[in-house]
């Protein structure tokens, strides 16, 4: 009776407590780190909505304890169109392409951002936590990206309002019905075009006496691209588009993140050269088209190559709309990337290719306390996510 | 070495199944029929299940030659009750009900998806036109023999028919320009018209009796709904919304066909209905809802809360929706969202026989059956497992230790082309 008592003091002392919400302990038999090797039977503490610091042994006293067998930092999802291109798939709910011109990067994907769509919330519950997602493939260039948690309210709680410049090369960006471009060489021909006008527009721009003072907001966007202010995101397949990719990026100086790249390992060592970096297709994506050679096995031959690559959820036009990126990294893992490699893949390695390597992607003091939850190996069918954190708040308890 | 590996070079391999019996010791069983075997035998001969069992309660026939498959797993041939692997054709624009249209005319044999099928441990599958027809046409059940023809991949039913179901689809995708349906409600009316008829001929049939002369004029669209009506062929309708199911469901009563629910998106919201009715479903598992409207609600625990209402479930891959060599996955995730591990491996093997009517060939490991079976790296439910091994009817139709089978199984170049295939064995060991 008096240890009952007791317990029900402890209980209503511990609801009384407010601190207590801002101070969680999230205990995990392993813990993922990612900025080490995987910790046995520590405690990642929070307060405030940041990483206090990651301890092994027990939680101290005035938290909140939560226990996983497994934590991991909160996933990134290094591409997707989650928030623009909506879960019903109905025009009301397509906004990821924008077909009325074949270069348009002054679209800001922040102006089109859903943060209540319904996909967004169903990722988050395998531990997605910060995704990259904005205008998406299939026209020249589509727009700007963005980079946001997956429980914000508004687009304005962007982490980054514009990431990159999204352009797509080969057959996805022909224009058809005799518009432009309806071949590979009017793309490049028409990108040069436009980026050659930048480089004019930077250099008067530098020189006050010659400033133009009207604005252009398509040309503005391409200024930041000469200008190295923003990376171009080339989404492309083919080998040979893959190397007409790094010759324009060359000829331009542009910053440049390859994405999909179903013909990597063909072009292997002049990706490498490159220095540029990949986000490679989903796992699992249908190999057809351009992409019609990709394989499973690709994630661990860009590792092996010591390419830096992330993964991605990519772009569904049908069922299912969207791609886990969870499941896609277990792909990899299952065939021929190492288990560390493809869990950096959707987190620390994603969060330095997206620039957001200071706030997200690893477990470590300072660092926003995202975190994910699993009852399991985070990459096997069956295993659960038990819970997700963000900024310090649980936003899933769900076993999903 | 440049490796040209043909399918004529394939058949001389073995396309006849050994007459000398296989024992394979050592492995994991799961049969499907019965209980998991830890240390089990299975033993085939002329296409044919002899024996399977725990070690020592199996007598290995003397002169059998013997594998050891310590460390691996058995399993029956997964069966798909619902794809469109080679790149098959149904009916085309000119009406929305043709039931007369053959898939059997369509089908590529030499398409990559048959051997992605393979790779991904489908042994036997209903190859289907699409849906977006009220019937689009007749699906056919197929052996993935490794055959160099359609023929060759049949199954030929005790009556000398070729085994295959009829394709039917509700809801929003056959729904478009005169002639096709423009609500649902036309779409069931439409229907019930072409069963009236059926029912019409069928009985023009009868009283013509043995007097040919009385027999109506031959119609191809009639004679197959007549099949339909007589439980010989069954119904695979395509279905998402729960009002559409319960569509489905109330032609099935009013005309006696026999029917498997497929795709089901709402099936979990009406899964008593759908008990009620003794109706199977065929389900896919897929990785978010939505895509398209009628999937809006789809549940990933749809197959837990359908098997808990005393629905039969069978899953299907859809492919291209979802990639046969990811099969396995469907089952997998639906143990993650509740169902139990043996009605979901139920559900990829013995639930799909039974939704094609050949649950007396396929489907089991037990004696008498077709030699149909997988040797895996491990566990069916682990994303770490592989398929290592596809056999039919005694024959090795996929073995992922070969340098072409492995471009099939994980993709790469040229793995999607339905051309002959070249492998450069270094390239690929590279």
């Amino acid at each position: 009776m008096r240890g009952g008592a007791l317990k029900r003091i402890l209980v209503l002392l511990a609801a009384l407590a407010p601190v207590a919400s801002a101070q969680i302990a999230i205990q995990g038999e392993t813990v993922y780190t990612m900025a080490g090797a995987p910790l046995k039977n520590a405690v990642v503490l929070v307060r405030d909505g940041k990483i206090e610091r990651v301890t092994t042994g027990a939680a101290p006293a005035g938290y909140k304890v939560m226990k996983a067998k497994v934590v991991t930092p909160g996933l990134i999802d290094a591409h997707a169109v989650l928030g623009l291109s909506g879960y019903l798939n109905q025009p009301q709910d397509q906004d990821q392409i924008e077909n009325s011109a074949p270069m348009q990067p002054e679209l800001r994907a922040i102006d089109a951002f859903d943060p209540k769509e319904r996909l967004i919330e169903w990722v988050r519950g395998f531990g997605v936590t910060t995704i990259h997602t904005g205008h998406g493939q299939g026209i020249l260039i589509s727009g700007q990206t963005m980079i946001i948690k997956t429980n914000a309210e508004t687009a304005d709680q962007a982490m980054v309002p514009a990431a990159m410049i999204a352009a797509t090369l080969g057959n996805d960006a022909r224009a058809g019905q005799g518009k432009s471009p309806g071949t590979r060489s009017k793309m490049i021909a028409m990108l040069r075009a436009e980026l050659i006008k930048a480089q004019e527009a930077a250099k008067k721009a530098s020189d006050k006496d010659k400033k133009d003072t009207a604005r252009d907001l398509r040309l503005e966007a391409f200024v930041k691209l000469v200008n190295r202010e923003m990376p171009l995101l080339i989404t492309v397949h083919k080998d040979n588009d893959i190397l007409t990719a790094l010759r324009l990026a060359k000829e331009f100086n542009l910053k440049v993140v390859l994405d999909g790249v179903a013909d990597a390992p063909e072009v292997l060592a002049q990706i490498k050269a490159s220095g540029y970096p990949v986000i490679l297709h989903p796992t699992m994506q249908r190999s057809s088209g351009d992409a019609e050679n990709l394989s499973m096995e690709t994630a661990g031959k860009l590792a092996a190559a010591g390419v830096p690559f992330a993964l991605q959820s990519g772009f569904e036009g049908y069922v299912p709309k969207t791609r886990v990126v969870l499941w896609e990294a277990a792909i990899a893992a299952a065939n021929g990337l190492a288990a560390d490699k493809a869990l950096g893949s959707i987190t620390i390695d994603a969060a330095r290719l997206l620039g957001v390597e200071k706030r997200v992607g690893s477990l470590e003091a300072g660092k926003d306390a995202d975190l994910a939850m699993y009852d399991g190996d985070p990459f096997e069918y069956t295993t659960h996510c038990v819970g997700v954190l963000i900024d310090g708040k649980v936003v899933s308890e769900t076993a999903r | 070495m440049r490796l040209a590996i043909s399918l004529g070079v394939l058949l001389a391999c073995g396309l006849s199944a050994q007459t000398t019996p296989v024992a394979f010791t050592g492995a994991h069983i799961i049969p499907i029929a019965g209980n998991e075997i830890s240390n089990g035998v299975l033993v085939v001969q002329n296409g044919k299940i002899v024996a399977v069992g725990a070690a020592g309660s199996v007598t290995i026939p003397a002169g059998a030659k013997r594998v050891d498959a310590t460390g691996k797993v058995i399993m029956p041939g997964i069966v798909d009750s619902h794809s469109h692997i080679g790149s098959v054709e149904g009916g085309d624009g000119s009406a929305p009900i043709q039931p007369e249209v053959r898939v059997l005319d369509a089908v590529n044999v030499r398409a990559t998806t048959m051997q992605k099928a393979r790779s991904g441990g489908v042994t036997t599958v209903n190859v289907m036109p699409g849906s977006g027809h009220l019937s689009s046409g007749q699906t056919l059940y197929l052996k993935l023999r490794q055959g160099n023809t359609i023929d060759d991949l049949l199954i030929k039913l005790p009556d000398g028919r070729i085994a295959g179901g009829l394709k039917m689809a509700n809801g929003t995708n056959p729904r478009r320009a005169a002639p096709f349906p423009g609500t649902r409600a036309k779409s069931a009316a439409l229907v019930r018209e072409q069963f009236i008829k059926a029912q019409e001929y069928k009985a023009k049939i009868a009283a013509a009796g043995a007097d040919a002369s009385k027999l109506p004029a031959r119609d191809l669209k009639l004679e197959t709904l007549v099949e339909v009506l007589d439980g010989k062929r069954v119904v695979q309708f395509h279905t998402h919304r729960h009002d559409d199911i319960l569509t489905v469901l109330r032609l099935a009563n009013e005309f006696k066909f026999r029917v498997v629910l497929h795709h089901v998106s709402d099936g979990w919201m009406v899964a008593d209905e759908i008990a009620k009715a003794k109706v199977p479903v065929s389900l896919i598992v897929v990785d978010s809802p939505g895509g398209k409207l009628e999937a809006k609600d789809m549940n990933i625990a749809s197959g837990a809360i359908l098997d808990k209402a005393g629905v039969m479930v069978g899953f299907h891959t859809d492919d291209g929706v979802t990639d046969s060599r990811l099969f396995l996955r469907e089952a997998a995730l639906s143990v993650r969202a509740g169902m139990s591990r043996e009605k979901a491996l139920y559900g990829m093997t013995m639930a799909n026989a039974r939704i094609l009517d050949l649950d007396a060939r396929v489907g089991t490991l037990e004696a008498g059956k077709d030699a149909d079976f997988l040797l895996m790296s491990g566990d069916p439910l682990s994303v770490y497992s592989h398929v290592l091994e596809t056999w039919v009817e005694g024959v090795k139709v996929f073995d992922r230790s070969d340098p072409k089978d492995h471009l099939l199984a994980v993709g790469g170049y040229g793995a999607s082309r339905n051309d002959e295939i070249y492998v450069d064995e270094c390239e690929v060991e590279r």
